[in-house]
């Protein structure tokens, strides 16, 4: 086993340089870059800028070295810690990543426990009670949230949170508590605002996660493993849970790193709505105004997210299928 | 109907009907099933695929599923240990049901490959079956388990309880699931064709192991099987089905020696033995000729003490007055 991980660790090296440079290259695609974002701005303002001055700002922002030493500069200092400097906030990108990045992760995470906690349960009462009006129930309304964006749902919980609750429910805190240090009563304040993004993200989630497991749980519900330990005598409830569910359940341990991306870019979109102070629309301005090393940063960590959530889903498919963890 | 003699029975199974509901309309698995499991004894019911042997089993384990219900009939169940039941008219919820299974009565099934969970220890899954019904620890129950796992066959037990199923052989798995069944000392214990899916040779062994078992312990078996060699073997009472009816109950003597039915000499004759290279295997229709099959007669007492479904005709013929 720890010698797999220690493998899989290795692995991850050449996998997180090849995203690196689709990254970097992606980014500079689109024409121009930071420096002519600038001047647009500086001469809308009317500002004259001489030549000698573009090129100044040229190579204040290492773009007047070749392509590959930018790439070189760029990786080895996210090696060391160093994510460079964004020209947009006028402030070192680690001070403007790491909390976002919380946020973010914080309202993924709960996203997919709401998902989990809501669809689990659903998709077992469906498969059990196949047919059932209460299947039928889940089911449709199920299906409307997954065909509710998450957009438009982020706007009808705000419409519905001011209308009728009297809420201010933008942002992940009221503005009393928005610039002070962090109390429990911030926490608090924080833990009251978590829970409209944390629905409005699961939400679309839960409906494919309920139906998935349905499916799954409905194949495995009459397989002879199932009836070996009913005709035991195992009570119906530990039956249900010891047999056939810890078998339906497996595929979704080993998606729970592929949905983190999915949970991330849905959140960017609810963030913009809702005005959350998170990674998505952070990137989402750094990509328009080609603030490079922000913009790189913000892909780079999402990506060594995904890449350590795959490995720590794939750990867990292994601890809780012996099937697994044998070959 | 009076029976000559009084019979210690453990089961008596009387015009037992299932009827499966489908897409084309009713499908009647069961019609007046009705037949005796005697104490202490082995009884085979034989047949071919579809008879209904595997959904009698299901029956007496309470097992049958939607869209298959029990319409009618009764299964006196008579245990020594405790009181006895009408099986059928047990409610769902009822206590005594989860005794039943595994406790009192317990299946060894037809595909040991599939009959036990992937995830779960050997050791697991058979100190399960105590622990469901007896009131002891968990290293009391694991150390029961593996004293039945030794006594199956299953060498090195302190090693092998603790792996997987897929670590096992189909044999060898079949063997764990017999130690399953037998852990709890049933009273009856319900093999449904368990050496179907196994190798020759394996299946040699694992009869011989039942019938060592059986001896043993002393408890009742039912055995459903298609296979006759196995019913010369193992059986002293059988049971012959077919589409869902009983045609002939007797002593395994008395049916395989000198079969009143036609189907039964079907059966019998259908045999592939060691025939002469060319020529063709006797077909059970080719045996039974005009005799009708599909008219449900009612089972007739004979004077040695079995029972037949054959027309009236028929039934003159056997020397029934």
């Amino acid at each position: 086993m720890r010698f797999y991980i220690i493998k899989r660790l290795i692995g991850m090296v050449p996998t997180l340089l090849l995203i690196s440079m689709i990254i970097f290259v992606v980014i500079q695609l689109p024409p121009g870059d930071i420096v002519t974002s600038t001047l647009d701005r500086m001469q809308s303002q009317g500002v004259e800028v001489s030549a000698e001055q573009i090129i100044n700002l040229r190579a204040q922002y290492n773009l007047d070295k070749p392509f590959v030493m930018q790439y070189v500069s760029w990786v080895g200092g996210f090696v060391i810690g160093d994510m460079g400097y964004s020209y947009l906030f006028s402030k070192p990108v680690n001070e403007l990543v790491w909390e976002r990045l919380g946020y973010t992760l914080l309202i993924s995470i709960s996203a997919l426990l709401f998902t989990w906690v809501v669809a689990v349960p659903a998709g077992i009462f469906s498969a059990v009670r196949q047919y059932s009006i209460g299947d039928y129930l889940l089911t449709t309304v199920m299906l409307v949230g997954l065909a509710t964006p998450s957009f438009l749902l982020a706007l009808i919980v705000m419409y519905a949170g001011y209308e009728w609750f009297g809420i201010s429910i933008g942002g992940l805190f009221s503005p009393e508590y928005r610039d002070v240090p962090w109390t429990l009563a911030r926490v608090g304040d924080f833990l009251s605002h978590l829970w409209i993004p944390m629905i409005v993200v699961g939400l679309g989630g839960t409906a494919s996660t309920m139906r998935i497991l349905r499916a799954n749980l409905l194949d495995e519900l009459h397989k002879p493993y199932v009836v070996t330990a009913r005709a035991k005598g195992v009570k119906p409830l530990k039956l249900l849970i010891k047999y056939p569910l810890r078998i339906a359940i497996n595929p979704f341990i080993s998606t729970i790193g592929l949905l983190l991306p999915v949970l991330i870019s849905g959140e960017a979109i609810v963030s913009i709505v809702l005005g959350l102070p998170t990674t998505g629309p952070a990137l989402i301005e750094a990509l328009i105004n080609q603030d490079m090393y922000l913009a790189g940063s913000f892909l780079m960590l999402l990506s060594v997210l995904t890449v350590v959530g795959m490995l720590l889903s794939d750990l867990l498919l292994a601890w809780a299928d012996p099937r697994i963890r044998y070959e | 109907m009076s029976d000559p003699v009084p019979e210690d029975n453990v089961l008596s199974i009387r015009d037992l009907a299932v009827d499966f509901k489908t897409d084309i309309g009713m499908t009647h698995a069961l019609h007046d099933v009705s037949f005796d499991v005697p104490r202490g004894k082995v009884t085979a019911i034989v047949g071919e695929s579809g008879s209904g042997k595997s959904v009698t089993a299901n029956c007496i384990m309470r097992l049958i599923q939607p869209p298959g219900k029990i319409v009618s009939g009764k299964i006196d169940f008579a245990p020594i240990r405790t009181d006895g039941y009408d099986i059928v008219a047990l409610s769902n919820r009822d206590p005594r049901l989860l005794d039943l299974r595994g406790d009192l009565i317990s299946m060894v099934f037809q595909e040991p490959m599939t009959a036990l969970s992937p995830v779960y220890t050997v050791g697991n899954q058979v100190a399960e079956a105590i622990l469901c019904h007896r009131n002891v620890s968990r290293q009391e129950a694991w150390q029961e388990a593996a004293d039945m796992l030794t006594r199956v066959g299953i060498g090195d037990v302190s090693r092998r309880i603790h792996q997987y199923p897929f670590e096992f052989s189909g044999g060898m798995r079949q063997r764990v699931v017999i130690a399953m069944a037998l852990v709890c000392q049933p009273e009856l214990l319900i093999c449904d064709e368990p050496t179907t899916a196994l190798d020759v040779t394996i299946q040699a062994e694992i009869l011989t192991l039942i019938r060592d078992l059986q001896q043993e312990f002393s408890n009742s078996v039912l055995f459903i099987t298609h296979d006759l060699g196995v019913v010369a073997q193992l059986a002293d009472q059988v049971v012959v089905m077919y589409q869902g009816r009983v045609l002939e109950i007797g002593t395994v003597r008395q049916v395989l020696k000198d079969p009143l039915h036609p189907y039964t000499r079907g059966l019998l004759a259908a045999i592939p033995g060691l025939v002469q290279k060319g020529s063709r295997l006797e077909t059970i229709a080719s045996v039974v000729g005009d005799a009708d099959l599909e008219t449900p007669y009612p089972l007739t007492h004979m004077a040695d003490g079995r029972q037949v479904s054959l027309s009236p005709t028929l039934l003159r013929e056997a020397g029934h007055e």
